[in-house]
């Protein structure tokens, strides 16, 4: 049992690990964790799940405005784009926070076809992190089954 | 500026020039006129000329003075032209050019002027000399007529008055040769009889001659050579003759003829008997000499007639003619001759009795110049009709002076349009510089603007990853490492931290420079400010052994309103040279009052050695500040007209290798150091001391030094703080602004035992703020004989370490041989832990206190706590983890954050329920402002500054209107009952923006809409730490 759980426990480490040095999470992120206490339990997931409801919404909001023929309302995209840097940078998601900068500068240069790529880019990248990041929750809820606890990882 | 002075310049050398031509101007005119009118009043010597003359004169002064008049308009008139206008270039071409045609009008004017002028001066001349000639010829020519008329009132007296004659030939001819002189324009008389036919024979029998006629002579006219007069045909028959029978010697010729039979004689001798007067001929040749000549004939009559008589009667009373021959032509030649300037002028003589023709009497025909000029003569006779004409021999000369001035003119208004049009062309040029400068000027602000900004944005990004790296470096020294790598460690670390302390520098200098740096205005404690210092600097002051001192004076108060930071920033940089520079020694930091300074600064010339703290020569602290303009200008400035405003007066001696003469006056420039050498040897940028200057200015103080090379240095700066206290408070309790925690002393004695009066001056101000009375002696022995007599109990003898490696022994003894009823604790003050003491202390029974230098109140306190093994309070833990206060002051705040993104709002809200704060969300400025409605619960505001609809900034402003609302309804007495009776006087919610672009504008935004400071998001509790506590005291303060 203690075994199985080591092990869990090491899985997670390097995952979470992996997950900062491919640049997915940054240190808000482990912010985030400090701020969850018994107090809120499931401050981390609440908060993760209105990030990725946020992002649906807003990348739909953004898709629909680029996707009007004729004129490009771009202060409405960059507005957006505005929301989901402060989400992505609130949370440590530092991909797409990442994306969202550049996205943004397209946005002010009214690049459409940047725009376009832009949006597209971001709309993997939430995909992918909300993946990894729901295989991470995955780890946590099996070392918890499991009778362990979630260890603290330190990136630094 | 500058522009206006060298314009000014300009039109003031112009205005010179310009009347210094006027001025000569007009005296060239005056003088020229003057010069032309002294020989018209000379040579005419008419009045009315003269005073014509003079009129002209004036008018030209008139003239003049009003051109430079004018001038003097000139230059004020541009003055306020250039002032206001910019100059349109075609402006002033136009006006040099209209300048330049009229004044060359003004000088062909001059010309025609001056040239009529001389004309008319010639034509007088001319006409003088003419009317002289002409009179004096008319005169000479009466003289002559009368006197031939005199003879022939002779001959009718002598002639034919008496029978026989008494006149023949000879007799006349005699005669006349000897009066010709009386007749000067005679060149001969002659007198012929009338003879009737009837008496021709009879009378050519008298005479012995036949009357001959003068006809034929006259149509072949022969020369004197040849002239034969025997050779004229007798006289044919005629009704009557007029023989010529007596002649002057030089007409002799002309005896026995007919003058009746001579043309123009006959014509002449008719006119002569019939008007009883002189008749003249016109002009003939004459006979014999050829020469051209007139003839006067008078009548001779046989009685004296009336005036009035017929010419009838005169006819018939006639008995002869007498004629006189003018040679005209020689003799107005010898005339004019006599008469001075003969060659200048031509005289032409004419008969003009048929005006069409006249005939010329005299003078040649050579052409001169056109000017003649016409006097009239008259000889006597009223049918003949003479006239003189006279003319100048040479052209007039050229007009030079009228050329000069004309010429002179034009080149001065040539000279004065060159001046005007470089001076404009000056002018634009000079413009256009500034112009062109003040772009430049503009640029290099502009640059010097870019670069501060650059600075500033690089030195923050560098920063960042700098405290990275230092961060990795740290966590790397706790792993396991060798020896050596500790060492890379360590010392890339020390790297880093310098690297980031320039940086921090360098970000200061260009926040200073780019006037972003502003100071805070909070209340800080100067006293624990030094002491913190003072700690700062101890580990090195005691590892080199440098005495580490501070004094402040009793009159500062013990709370300022300032920025403690930047204060503290100052103070760190001049110690920190001082302790870089200073290997032996002290190093001395005195705080006052300037007031204080000023009342005692004629008492504190003579500073001795002696009275220095560690005994060795410093600085003359004096000429460190003898150049501020607080003591300079107007010796003691009166500091009672700001009560509030607390003067400081800081000064930082050192006994260091001082400053070299040569470097002194670079010292506060950026980035200069004494020399290249010390930086490698004491590190360093040598930008600290420019930013403290920077800093001392911000403060509205001075900084100064003196320094003496191998002696030390002495830093003083002044700042300007406002009291931090309640004046009413500090009055009533001047003794009671020691802090709580150090009360146990209170009431205590002490006697410090120290022979420098600086060092010991020290000491009493530490243990003073301690509570602690303190009495100074200089000496062991009186320190003994004072607890003797003293009354109360002494508690602790403080001795400095020089004394006690001195007179240890000595005072041990001394108190074990007579001991004392309470015997006192002895204090020891070292400078460091020597060896020495330790021996000391360890041998003794009672060991001392022992009291590291520098001296500060709370490691004193701890010490003398330990030492005296009095109250050992716990102080309450003010310092701890950002975090632990944070929890502290937040704890059961209510607080409302507001913001648009839902996940910021979530993890805001889950950082502050961390702290334990009571988090109220709401999605929106309006809603925001529809929960903070006075009253309210909510104790802070946190507001995101981007959102929909209403940004934070217009939702503060707006809460800040209802606030102020409210306030006032307080205020007129609506008083508002709150539930939980939780009245208060006045609504202010501290609004803090949260906002992830922290830039300089922003956060002058958020002040400006009134809102209380910002954060970052996401948030960072040292950052949330240092906004929060400015509005939050703790709660344990507040409740306790």
């Amino acid at each position: 049992m203690d075994a199985l759980v080591a092990q869990l426990q090491m899985q997670f480490r390097d995952y979470t690990i992996s997950l900062y040095q491919q640049g997915f999470l940054d240190d808000q992120f482990t912010e985030l964790k400090k701020l969850q206490d018994d107090g809120s339990p499931d401050f981390v997931a609440e908060v993760l799940s209105l990030f990725f409801e946020d992002c649906v919404k807003l990348i739909g909001n953004m898709a629909r405005a680029l996707d009007q023929t004729g004129t490009v309302d771009f202060s409405q995209v960059g507005a957006s784009v505005h929301q989901l840097k402060g989400s992505s940078s609130s949370v440590g998601a530092k991909r797409v926070k990442g994306l969202c900068v550049t996205f943004k500068e397209y946005c002010e240069a009214k690049n459409y076809e940047g725009c376009v790529r832009c949006l597209q880019q971001v709309d993997i990248e939430y995909k992918a992190l909300k993946t990894k990041l729901q295989d991470m929750f995955n780890l946590e809820k099996q070392i918890i089954q499991a009778g362990g606890r979630v260890p603290q990882v330190d990136i630094n | 500026m500058s522009l206006f002075h060298v314009l000014g310049f300009g039109v003031k050398i112009g205005q010179l020039l310009w009347m210094i031509c006027c001025w000569f101007v007009s005296w060239f005119v005056d003088g020229g006129i003057e010069d032309k009118s002294g020989p018209l009043v000379g040579s005419v010597g008419d009045p009315e000329k003269t005073k014509m003359t003079t009129m002209k004169k004036k008018n030209k002064m008139c003239f003049w003075n009003k051109i430079s008049s004018s001038g003097l308009k000139i230059p004020s008139f541009s003055h306020q032209f250039l002032g206001s206008v910019r100059f349109g270039k075609t402006w002033w071409r136009k006006l040099v050019v209209a300048w330049v045609v009229f004044w060359v009008l003004v000088s062909f004017w001059t010309f025609r002027y001056f040239s009529s002028q001389a004309m008319e001066k010639r034509k007088e001349t001319l006409a003088s000399m003419c009317d002289e000639r002409a009179r004096m010829l008319q005169d000479q020519f009466n003289v002559s007529m009368n006197h031939v008329q005199a003879m022939s009132i002779l001959i009718s007296t002598f002639h034919h008055g008496k029978i026989p004659s008494a006149i023949d030939q000879s007799t006349f001819s005699e005669y006349t040769d000897r009066t010709s002189f009386e007749r000067p324009l005679t060149s001969g008389v002659a007198y012929a009889m009338k003879v009737l036919h009837s008496e021709r024979e009879e009378f050519e029998r008298q005479q012995g001659w036949t009357i001959r006629r003068m006809d034929s002579l006259e149509q072949n006219p022969a020369h004197k050579d040849d002239y034969d007069p025997e050779a004229l045909e007798p006289s044919p028959v005629q009704e009557e003759y007029a023989p010529v029978i007596f002649a002057q010697d030089t007409v002799s010729h002309v005896v026995s003829l007919d003058m009746l039979s001579g043309k123009e004689d006959r014509e002449n001798v008719l006119r002569a008997r019939r008007s009883g007067k002189g008749v003249l001929t016109a002009p003939f040749p004459l006979i014999k000499t050829n020469r051209l000549g007139v003839i006067l004939t008078f009548a001779v009559y046989k009685r004296d007639l009336p005036s009035n008589a017929t010419p009838e009667e005169r006819i018939e009373a006639t008995n002869g003619y007498l004629g006189g021959v003018f040679d005209i032509e020689s003799l107005v030649e010898n005339l004019l001759q006599q008469l001075a300037s003969k060659q200048t002028i031509l005289v032409n003589v004419y008969d003009i009795t048929n005006h069409s023709q006249p005939i010329s009497m005299y003078g040649s025909n050579v052409s001169a110049d056109g000017l003649e000029l016409v006097s009239p003569l008259n000889f006597g006779d009223p049918f003949r009709k003479h006239e003189m004409r006279c003319r100048f021999k040479q052209k007039p000369p050229w007009p030079v002076l009228s050329m000069v001035t004309s010429f002179g003119i034009i080149v001065i208004a040539l000279l004065c349009a060159h001046i005007f049009h470089a001076t404009v062309s000056r002018i634009n040029k000079v413009e256009e510089d500034c112009h062109k400068m003040e772009q430049l000027k503009q640029k290099a602000e502009a640059a010097d603007v870019a670069k501060s900004q650059f600075l500033a944005t690089v030195s923050h990004e560098i920063r960042t990853p700098m405290n990275g790296v230092l961060g990795m470096l740290h966590m790397l020294m706790d792993t396991e490492l060798d020896v050596t790598q500790q060492d890379y460690v360590r010392t890339a670390q020390a790297s880093g931290k310098a690297l980031v302390s320039l940086i921090n520098e360098v970000l200061d200098q260009a926040k200073i420079e780019s006037g972003k740096l502003e100071l805070e205005e909070v209340r800080f404690d100067l006293r624990g400010i030094l002491d913190d210092v003072l700690s700062l600097f101890s580990g090195k002051s005691q590892e080199k052994g440098v005495e580490l001192a501070v004094y402040i004076s009793d009159r500062v108060p013990e709370m300022l309103l300032g920025d403690p930071g930047r204060f503290r920033q100052i103070l760190t940089n001049l110690m920190g040279n001082s302790i870089k520079f200073t290997e032996k020694g002290h190093i001395f930091v005195t705080v006052h009052l300037m007031e204080e300074l000023l009342e005692s600064i004629d008492v504190e010339t003579a500073s001795a050695t002696e009275s220095t703290l560690s005994g060795l020569p410093v600085a003359d602290r004096q000429r460190s500040w003898e150049n501020f303009k607080a003591f300079s200008s107007n010796g003691h400035r009166s500091f009672a007209l700001s009560p509030p405003e607390i003067n400081l007066i800081v000064s930082v001696e050192d006994t260091g290798v001082g400053i070299p003469l040569e470097a002194q006056s670079r010292i506060f420039t950026p980035f200069m150091q004494v020399g290249p050498s010390i930086s490698r040897t004491h590190g360093g940028t040598g930008i600290g001391l420019s930013i403290s200057k920077c800093l001392v200015g911000l403060m509205k103080g001075e900084i100064g030094f003196s320094s003496t090379p191998k002696v030390g240095s002495t830093f003083t700066f002044t700042a300007v703080f406002a009291n931090g206290m309640h004046s009413t408070e500090r009055k009533s309790e001047p003794q009671n602004n020691n802090q709580p925690i150090f009360s146990e002393f209170r009431g205590m004695k002490a006697v410090v035992v120290d022979h420098r009066p600086a060092r010991a001056k020290v000491s009493w101000y530490h243990f003073q703020r301690l509570g602690i009375q303190v009495e100074v002696v200089p000496r062991v022995d009186q320190a003994l004989s004072f607890m003797k007599t003293c009354t109360n109990t002494v508690n602790m003898i403080l001795i400095d370490q020089e004394i006690w490696n001195r007179e240890a022994d000595v005072f041990i003894k001394k108190l074990q041989k007579d001991p004392l009823v309470h015997s006192p604790k002895l204090v020891l003050l070292a400078n460091s832990i020597d060896s020495s003491i330790s021996d000391t202390l360890s041998t003794s029974t009672d060991p001392p206190v022992v009291i590291v230098k520098p001296l500060r109140a709370s490691m004193l306190a701890a010490t003398l706590q330990r030492g005296l093994g009095i109250g050992n309070r716990e102080t309450p833990q003010h310092k701890g983890p950002p975090a632990l206060i944070l929890r502290n002051l937040l704890l059961g705040r209510q607080i409302l954050i507001v913001d648009d993104n839902n996940v910021n709002l979530r993890v805001a809200a889950g950082a502050l329920k961390k702290y334990g704060a009571d988090v109220v969300c709401a999605e929106s400025g309006i809603k925001a402002i529809s929960l903070l409605k006075p009253p309210h619960e909510f104790d802070a505001c946190f507001m995101d500054i981007q959102m929909p609809e209403m940004d934070g900034f217009e939702a503060t402003r707006k809460i800040r209107d209802m606030e102020e609302e409210m306030n006032k309804r307080i205020k007129s007495g609506e008083a508002l009952t709150v539930p939980d009776g939780n009245n208060k006087s006045c609504w202010h919610l501290p609004v803090l923006a949260m906002t992830a672009d922290v830039i300089q504008a922003t956060h002058e935004e958020c002040l400006k809409c009134g809102m209380d400071g910002y954060v970052s998001k996401p948030f960072e509790a040292e950052q949330l730490y240092r906004e929060v506590s400015r509005f939050f005291n703790s709660p344990s303060d507040t409740e306790s």
